[in-house]
């Protein structure tokens, strides 16, 4: 975003309270420190998530603590821990409940694999059925960990052509296993 | 080791019920096999003479792929007023379909653990309220913890007909990767950690 540039100010009285930029980057910081995460808490990783919104790490300090339990309300679903076949279904559901634009963060090794659940009940990672933007590692993640992921969402949401998104039909994001 | 007070529990019991037979090999508790025709009338007994009134597990057991008797179901109860466990298993007759008699009209709490049983080892249980499946998907066509069942698992059709139509996500078998990663007994952990094993991604011992 630029600074106060006093060559357009066409009003002395309000020169330097006016703001250039571009509708995209307005659009976007506007949105990427308003991500209202939705939990899908599977196993173990939705407890570190826990921790990471109470007061000791404080998810608010970057602009996205608004946890809302209802897909409707959310805009980043951060699917936390084991996805078996049985939730996999109702993990879809919930994507698809969410109103664009979403955003989905595989959180720590068996959303993002199947981690050490090489089984029959496990599906091998969550990127099968949604498509994920961000993947953070651990097992379970860290709070720090998954601020940085989510931070690496902010900074995906900043770069979004958000207008022209805005303007068409936003496209369906392709699976990466298809 | 049992102690003294399982060891009188366990002499007890094949006392007053001629048709029941030690099970050896315990090393906790009082544990006893009981025919699969017998099983409920020895329960009854359990529950209201010897005052076992609370059923701790219920599980199924696969003896092996060769074994005969294959399948059995093992009861685990507890007695709240003498601090005492027994085990009571029953062998299903039949290898092929194997069925025991429920316990559920004894102690109703074996819901649950005896659907646990018929889903994962395909242990049927006659008279059961309920028998569905409680872990896997109800089309699921496997009894997983069977032993000639790979862990991996096998390919089957995804349950959910619109994730399909929106994915083409399939049940496929889950990349082992030089595992199971079982870490064995008896040896050091340099040789029994996964590690150990798989040394397919170490630097000095390039493929090819």
């Amino acid at each position: 975003m630029s600074s106060t540039n006093t060559e357009v100010g066409y009003n002395s009285k309000i020169e330097g309270g006016v703001v250039v930029t571009k509708l995209d980057a307005a659009l976007n910081w506007i949105r990427s420190h308003s991500v209202w995460p939705m939990p899908m808490g599977l196993a173990c990783c939705a407890i570190e998530f826990m921790s990471a919104s109470c007061s000791r790490f404080d998810i608010s300090r970057f602009g996205m603590e608004v946890t809302r339990f209802s897909p409707r309300q959310a805009d980043c679903m951060i699917v936390a821990g084991t996805v078996t076949y049985k939730m996999a279904e109702a993990v879809r559901r919930i994507y698809d409940q969410m109103a664009e634009p979403k955003w989905v963060v595989a959180m720590g090794a068996c959303a993002s694999s199947g981690g050490m659940f090489r089984s029959y009940s496990t599906l091998q990672g969550v990127d099968r059925i949604i498509p994920v933007d961000v993947y953070i590692s651990g097992c379970p993640t860290r709070p720090e960990a998954l601020f940085d992921g989510l931070m690496a969402l902010q900074e995906m949401i900043a770069k979004e052509p958000a207008l022209r998104l805005l303007k068409r039909e936003r496209p369906v994001k392709p699976l990466y296993f298809s | 080791m049992l102690s003294e007070k399982d060891l009188e529990l366990q002499k007890h019991l094949l006392e007053a019920y001629p048709y029941v037979t030690e099970r050896p090999g315990s090393a906790d508790h009082a544990s006893v096999d009981v025919p699969a025709d017998k099983a409920l009338e020895f329960a009854r007994a359990l529950r209201d003479v010897e005052g076992f009134a609370a059923i701790q597990e219920c599980c199924g057991c696969d003896w092996g792929v060769d074994a005969s008797p294959r399948f059995s179901a093992i009861w685990h109860l507890y007695n709240y007023d003498k601090h005492l466990y027994v085990r009571m298993n029953v062998y299903a007759p039949d290898n092929a379909k194997p069925e025991v008699p429920s316990m559920c009209p004894i102690w109703a709490g074996a819901n649950w653990h005896e659907r646990e049983a018929y889903d994962l080892v395909g242990v049927r249980f006659a008279g059961h309220p309920d028998l569905r499946r409680i872990m896997m998907w109800d089309a699921y066509p496997y009894h997983p913890l069977r032993k000639d069942f790979p862990l991996a698992g096998v390919e089957v059709p995804f349950p959910d007909a619109d994730t399909v139509a929106q994915t083409g996500v399939k049940v496929m078998p889950a990349p082992q990767n030089g595992g199971p990663f079982v870490s064995g007994c008896g040896h050091t952990l340099r040789t029994s950690e996964p590690f150990g094993r798989d040394q397919e991604w170490r630097e000095n011992n390039r493929k090819g």
